[in-house]
């Protein structure tokens, strides 16, 4: 299963993290700082792949935003590079050419979506129109609050 | 009140911000705001102020003031609260926190709400961050949506049934029911997460497994349509038809036909058809092909099968892409038990990996690499992680200097070889071998004694290029030491040999001595060289000098090592040549592998030394270890038993050594000098400031009762150090005529200031009935004054279940100077009365000193070893005085001087 996604920027600022897991706020603090620092360090043209204690770690850099997936031991690396990037194709469909700006100002969208996509550490959802259809009903079902009321105008 | 600024407002106000601290503050203002908010129970703006809060929660900040205000988020009627309250719940409660029994509630009304997004974020919640009660409490309702048949809430019931059952493995059984038609859905993702399920299910339980296996061929047919069926828009990716199911499956295949034939068998025509049909040319193939090949290489299938995935892999190797690559090694190195041969194959490939730039892609060829090595390859891929030592990044040292030990012990053509390579990493990566290669290396040439010559002219010309590689200067020391003769006399046929006097290998060595680079032990190893060389070369008076020197050394260590071989030149230089020989050829220890044998200083696995061999005499304490280890158990140069030459300066150490050997002498901590006697337990005592020979005059004194009454008899038998006659030695001997044993028995002894008196630990805590047996005990008794000896001795013991305390008096021991004639009159009363005055019999009278300490037996000795339910049962009375007005005395009265 998977362990936790992060989404963190070159400079190692947090846009999101999914634990699927318990954990204490320490040890996920721990966690973050490790990752961020790890994933930063490494050379360009690397493979996307690490190892931490017993997990798999999978990074993979989309412009400015590193995400950040750690799975089992037993995990296929090669498709939890495609888990990353079918999550990036659900942002980038929902947003419409999404940047890292969309996801911080929007933050609570991108973990809608992924709630969509993933659950438990597990994929839920094997079909993007499938979580697109999904968080669009959901969308419409928010009533008029203010906040809500336009899509992201960024 | 204002209306709080909204969400996006704060995120880009927050952004403005040029410091950390402007930052800070700006957040302590918010959150004050929030707060505030809070304690009003504002319902409008609560879904905002908790949306801020998780935004500053991801920036780092406490947000947990939020955690219930997230269950009243829950709890609103409004879907957007609802679906800000769950995230937050997600986000900010963890598995400890008491809101879960409110949240219990909450996700059980929302479960079954009529609405089914609402029911999809309930399930969503619990499915992530469920703590066991919740799944307890919440498993019927997630069972009753696995099996509804809208596909939106069946496959997040399906995924929140895997969360139930890893927390709460006994509830899978429900599940079963449920599981009966999950295939037969045409959802993509129903199917993927009930296979998920399904896996779930079979990794827990072995019952499930074979219930389950019934599903291959259904398994298989799914597959089947997923990789023939024609595009389809839905589930394409690069052209493949839903790789994230297509993995899934083939797992689940893995698990249902591992170690099982006949579903293995039904799957190989499947898993071939996989492995030739997926598209490879972009990461999404490869990673089908990938998952194809570990269930290949996991089920029971056909050889050709197994080739074909070992040739995937080898494919895989020389991929461009360097994710493919590393998956490859990593499946190889799971594979290269199994299937030897055939990643040999690819073994070139696999050794150019090693080059390549990226860390975690060298680092599996490195494994792998060292997997492949055997006896036919050793030499060439020797050569090429050699090279890679050389020259890789630090982190690898460690890891790659182990394994090439490890290989190398196993497969080294030659001693040769092996020395070479052995010494070649040392030369390289020094300071990264773990610590026990030093020794293994020793043994290993000491073992090699053709290569002896050889050896020691290699290391002293690495010594004379470099002295900072700490682990190699430690074996050039030894080596030099034990065959200096051989150094000098240039010996060697194999190599051109180099000529050397003994001074020039003298000044090397004490180079050593005085380097800033050299570490304490390498100086130790240095010193006990030069001592060696004493018998090896003649320059001894300019070794004498160097060892005096050291004698003042600040370094304890190097300090106790100089004293004591000073000692082996001036007291014991007759036996010198004997201690100082050559080691013998020492046997392998069963596991030799450099991973295998860990020490800790000062421990020593008790079975490295025999007991019957006399301990290490040139080696202090704390270096002993790794002699001891080199020493293997095996013929060690004969040296009289019990003749520690060992002036105890740091008694405490060499008696924790010893304490292995089973020489349960105390330590250092009474200040009482120390005798042999027929118990072992002394034979080395921490500060004997002489050596102690076993040869005592025994039968100097005779023996004489000191107590008999009530069917308790106690003798004492003498015995006198020869070279200190300052000792004393009495044995007592406790024997007991009455029909039942004497338990709990304790004989403590007093002394005034001026003797100093010992109790070692009685045979025994009982005294058996009917004078079956005694129980001995050892007291020393140190008389520096020579002075008339009293002692006091009491007596308890509990007989028939009371508890008798008696005490007797009245005896006479002697302690003597030069001769052994004095005999030990002894007037024995027992008066078991208690006396006023403390009138002895010479009239000599004990004065009631606060400071007569009574020594109860394993008070003094080493803790932990005193028996615990002997007398030591008593250590709570520890050593106190004895109030003289409760006890009664036996002055043992010393005479003849």
């Amino acid at each position: 299963m998977m362990r936790f996604l992060l989404l963190f920027s070159r400079q190692g600022k947090l846009r999101l993290q999914k634990w699927f897991t318990p954990m204490a706020e320490r040890e996920k603090k721990k966690i973050i700082r490790d990752m961020t620092t790890m994933v930063l360090a490494r050379q360009p043209r690397s493979c996307n792949f690490l190892h931490w204690k017993d997990l798999k770690v999978i990074y993979k850099r989309y412009a400015s935003l590193y995400f950040c997936l750690a799975v089992d031991n037993q995990e296929n690396e090669l498709l939890a590079l495609e888990v990353i990037h079918r999550y990036v194709e659900l942002l980038d469909k929902y947003f419409g050419n999404v940047c890292e700006l969309d996801i911080i100002f929007n933050f609570e969208k991108a973990y809608f979506i992924l709630d969509e996509f993933l659950m438990g550490g597990e994929i839920q959802e094997t079909s993007k129109q499938m979580v697109n259809r999904s968080i669009e009903a959901s969308d419409m079902l928010q009533e008029t609050m203010e906040e809500y009321m336009s899509k992201p105008a960024f | 009140m204002p209306a709080p600024i909204r969400l996006r407002e704060l995120i880009r106000t927050i952004r403005t911000a040029r410091t950390q601290a402007e930052e800070r503050e700006m957040i302590q203002k918010e959150c004050a705001a929030i707060r505030s908010s809070f304690r009003e129970e504002d319902n409008t703006y609560r879904c905002r102020n908790v949306a801020k809060l998780l935004y500053m929660h991801m920036l780092g900040y406490p947000a947990h003031f939020g955690q219930l205000e997230c269950l009243k988020l829950i709890a609103s009627q409004k879907f957007t609260d609802k679906r800000i309250g769950y995230l937050g719940a997600m986000l900010l409660l963890d598995e400890r926190q008491d809101v879960h029994l409110l949240m219990t509630n909450c996700i059980k009304n929302d479960l079954n709400h009529s609405t089914q997004y609402v029911q999809g974020l309930a399930l969503c919640t619990l499915g992530c961050m469920g703590s066991s009660e919740m799944c307890r409490d919440l498993a019927g309702e997630v069972e009753k949506l696995l099996k509804t048949s809208n596909s939106y809430l069946r496959k997040k019931a399906a995924l929140c049934a895997v969360h139930v059952i890893r927390k709460v493995p006994e509830l899978m059984e429900m599940f079963l029911p449920a599981t009966k038609n999950l295939l037969s859905e045409k959802n993509h993702g129903v199917l993927h997460t009930s296979v998920v399920l399904l896996t779930e299910m079979c990794e827990r339980s072995p019952d499930m497994l074979a219930h389950f296996r019934k599903l291959v061929p259904q398994l298989v047919r799914i597959l089947k349509n997923l990789i023939m069926s024609g595009y389809s828009p839905e589930h394409d990716v690069s052209g493949i038809s839903d790789p994230f199911l297509q993995v899934r499956i083939l797992r689940l295949l893995r698990i249902l036909g591992r170690s099982d034939d006949d579903s293995s068998e039904a799957m190989n025509d499947i898993l071939a058809q996989v492995a030739t049909n997926t598209e490879t040319s972009k990461n999404v193939g490869n990673a089908i092909l990938y998952e194809t090949v570990l269930t290949i290489m996991d089920i029971k299938s056909e050889s050709g099968l197994r080739v074909l995935a070992i040739n995937i892999l080898g494919r895989f190797l020389l991929n461009n892409d360097k994710n493919i690559r590393y998956v490859a090694l990593t499946s190889l190195l799971k594979t290269v038990q199994t299937d030897h041969n055939a990643v040999q194959r690819h073994r070139s490939t696999i050794v150019d990996c090693l080059k390549d730039l990226d860390v975690s892609i060298k680092r599996r060829a490195m494994e792998l690499s060292f997997a492949l090595v055997n006896g036919n390859n050793i030499r060439g891929m020797m050569k090429e992680l050699l090279y890679f030592l050389d020259s890789c990044d630090p982190e690898f040292k460690a890891d790659c200097a182990s394994g090439v030990f490890l290989a190398a012990e196993k497969y080294a053509p030659s001693k040769r070889w092996h020395i070479d390579t052995i010494m070649r990493v040392l030369t390289t990566a020094g300071s990264y071998v773990r610590d026990d290669s030093v020794p293994n290396l020793i043994q290993l040439i000491t073992n090699s004694v053709e290569m002896h010559a050889y050896t020691v002219q290699r290391l002293y010309k690495a010594l004379l290029d470099d002295i900072s590689q700490q682990p190699l200067v430690q074996v050039a020391s030894w080596c030099i030491g034990e065959y200096g003769d051989l150094l000098v006399s240039g010996q060697c046929e194999e190599e051109e040999p180099i000529q050397v006097t003994e001074d020039e290998v003298l000044d090397v060595l004490e180079g050593l001595l005085v380097s800033n680079l050299s570490t304490p032990v390498t100086r130790g190893y240095s010193l006990t060289a030069i001592m060696k060389l004493s018998t090896r070369f003649s320059s001894v008076n300019r070794i004498k000098k160097v060892v005096s020197i050291y004698g003042s050394s600040i370094d304890v260590e190097l300090q106790q090592r100089a004293v004591e071989y000073n000692a082996l030149f001036k007291k014991y230089d007759h036996m010198r040549p004997a201690l100082l020989e050559r080691m013998p050829i020492m046997e392998k220890s069963a596991t030799n592998g450099p991973t295998e044998i860990v020490q800790t200083n000062g421990e020593t696995e008790p079975s490295v030394v025999e007991p019957k061999h006399p301990p290490l005499v040139t080696q202090p304490a704390n270096q002993a270890n790794d002699l001891l280890v080199l020493l293997g158990g095996n013929d060690v140069p004969v040296i009289p038993t019990t003749m520690p030459t060992k002036p105890a300066s740091a008694g405490g150490e060499l008696l924790e050594l010893l304490g292995d050997l089973s020489l349960s002498g105390g330590p250092a901590s009474a200040p009482a000098p120390s005798v042999p006697t027929s118990q072992p337990s002394f034979l080395l005592d921490g500060l004997s400031s002489q050596p102690l020979f076993n040869d005592i005059a025994a039968a100097a004194i005779p023996p004489m009762t000191a107590y008999n009454k009530n069917g308790l008899k106690i003798d004492f038998t003498f015995e006198r150090a020869n070279p200190n006659p300052n000792i004393a030695v009495i044995t007592i001997h406790a024997s007991n005529s009455t029909e039942a044993d004497m338990t709990d028995f304790v004989f403590q002894a007093a002394v005034p200031k001026t003797f100093q008196l010992q109790l070692l630990s009685p045979s025994s805590n009982v005294v058996p009935a009917l004078n079956q047996g005694t129980v001995t005990q050892v007291i020393r008794v140190l008389n520096p004054q020579k002075q008339q000896l009293r002692m006091r001795i009491k007596l308890t013991y509990t007989l028939k279940g009371s508890p008798v305390q008696d005490l007797a008096e009245g005896s006479y021991m002697a302690m003597e100077d030069e001769d052994n004639h004095t005999t030990a009159v002894a007037t024995n009363t027992q008066t078991g009365i208690k006396k006023g005055g403390d009138v002895g019999d010479n009239g000599a009278c004990i004065d009631r000193q606060p400071d007569t300490v009574v020594h109860q037996a394993g008070l003094n000795q080493t803790a932990g070893r005193g028996s615990r339910s002997g007398p030591g049962a008593h250590a709570a009375t520890g050593i106190r005085v004895l109030k003289a007005s409760h006890t009664e005395e036996v002055y043992c009265d010393a005479v003849g001087d």
